[in-house]
């Protein structure tokens, strides 16, 4: 997909790239509606047809429909935009740090806290 | 003609939005951060800006992934923030400076830099948290703004030397645009973050300690990186630092550093401030 080019691999990391820009189109655009309240209050009204109505696949809907966050990053989800989607959960960055790493937020805190020393 | 004052580089994270609104600045956890900025306030009641050029990134509130300039210029009477969906409050507009940005845009156009030009342009914390940090309490922001949006969003992003270089022609245009205005340079973003994958959480303090050290003494330094090595030891939003490098840019020439802060964490951030006078 990339013209065969070979691509840069970092542990635990993806660059948002076209092929990660391609395949995340829907799931993006649905969480850049997010940005106005009307559309936040229709998607908690009924998930699934939300997700419907912007033409996710079923891995999009999926991953959206559980919250798991590196679903939604394989997906195609942008960090920036699923921001959006976990604030509507209340969700903060380290709720959303602590779920991708598999930790306890007060782990996932007292990580960052740690690479201050 | 008009003046550069200095330029200042603040960390953007949403977060600090909050604290603002909920006047946490004495509260431990931002105690540390927000410490930084007295010394520049008292730099910035010093030299007087009239202007604010502010380099910075959108995060899908003014640009959305079906259209995404590299770079951008606002030309616009007047900005407006808005709703970002995540729940910290939404701040008034800030004037524009017509004047300066188009002529800005013809600048930069002339230089070989083909920025997208903007006439109407919301502004998202990137934007205005940098500006109510640096100037509190206030009812309306005091200087006039040219916005100016670098992609740090969806790859291939902007070189690190090609975005010195677009800072450079920015400070050629300031200082070539005819009036007697005093413009400060801002840059926002960054330090070290990154908030995707399993790597979320990951700051590198020795490197972001380095670069905000070479950047008073040696700016071409992080130039010899490519955006990946960045993404790689900054993480995948500490490429943010491209709008530091490119404010850096705009100072042309020597500079001297006025003040800097560095506190990990805000958010899952580390935090930088670097204000710098041209010598």
């Amino acid at each position: 997909m990339n013209g065969g080019k070979q691509k840069r691999v970092i542990p635990g990391t993806t660059l948002f790239d076209g092929d990660m820009a391609r395949k995340g189109y829907a799931l993006n655009k649905m969480c850049f509606s997010f940005n106005s309240a009307e559309n936040r209050a229709e998607f908690l009204k009924d998930q699934a047809a939300y997700c419907d109505k912007y033409g996710l696949n079923a891995q999009q809907k999926q991953a959206v429909l559980s919250l798991q966050v590196l679903d939604m990053l394989a997906a195609g989800g942008n960090a920036y935009y699923l921001a959006k989607l976990g604030g509507i959960f209340g969700l903060d960055m380290q709720d959303i740090g602590a779920q991708q790493t598999g930790m306890s937020k007060d782990e996932f805190r007292a990580r960052l806290v740690a690479a201050g020393r | 003609m008009a003046r550069i004052v200095g330029g200042i580089n603040v960390t953007h994270v949403p977060y600090i939005g909050r604290a603002i609104a909920n006047n946490l600045q004495q509260d431990p956890y931002w105690k540390p951060f927000f410490d930084g900025f007295p010394p520049i306030h008292d730099w910035l009641a010093k030299v007087e800006p009239d202007v604010a050029v502010v380099i910075y990134n959108d995060h899908g509130l003014n640009f959305f992934l079906d259209k995404m300039p590299t770079f951008a210029v606002g030309a616009a009477p007047e900005y407006s923030n808005a709703d970002e969906g995540w729940g910290i409050p939404t701040l008034p507009p800030y004037r524009g400076e017509l004047d300066l940005s188009w002529h800005m845009i013809d600048a930069l156009v002339e230089e070989e830099f083909d920025i997208t030009s903007c006439q109407e342009m919301l502004v998202d914390h990137a934007f205005t948290l940098p500006l109510e940090l640096l100037w509190p309490n206030r009812k309306s922001c005091p200087v006039r703004t040219v916005p100016v949006c670098v992609n740090t969003v969806q790859f291939p992003l902007p070189k690190a030397a090609r975005c010195f270089k677009f800072g450079q022609a920015i400070g050629r245009a300031i200082e070539s645009w005819d009036s007697d205005a005093r413009v400060v340079v801002i840059g926002t973003g960054g330090l070290s973050h990154q908030l995707d994958g399993q790597r979320a959480g990951f700051i590198n303090k020795e490197f972001d300690l380095m670069f905000m050290d070479k950047l008073i003494t040696d700016p071409l330094w992080v130039t010899r990186y490519s955006i990946p090595d960045l993404v790689e030891l900054t993480g995948t939003q500490g490429v943010e630092l491209l709008n530091w490098l490119t404010t850096r840019g705009a100072l042309l020439g020597e500079v001297a550093k006025v003040h800097g802060n560095y506190h990990i964490p805000i958010s899952n951030t580390a935090s930088g401030l670097l204000a710098m006078e041209i010598l």
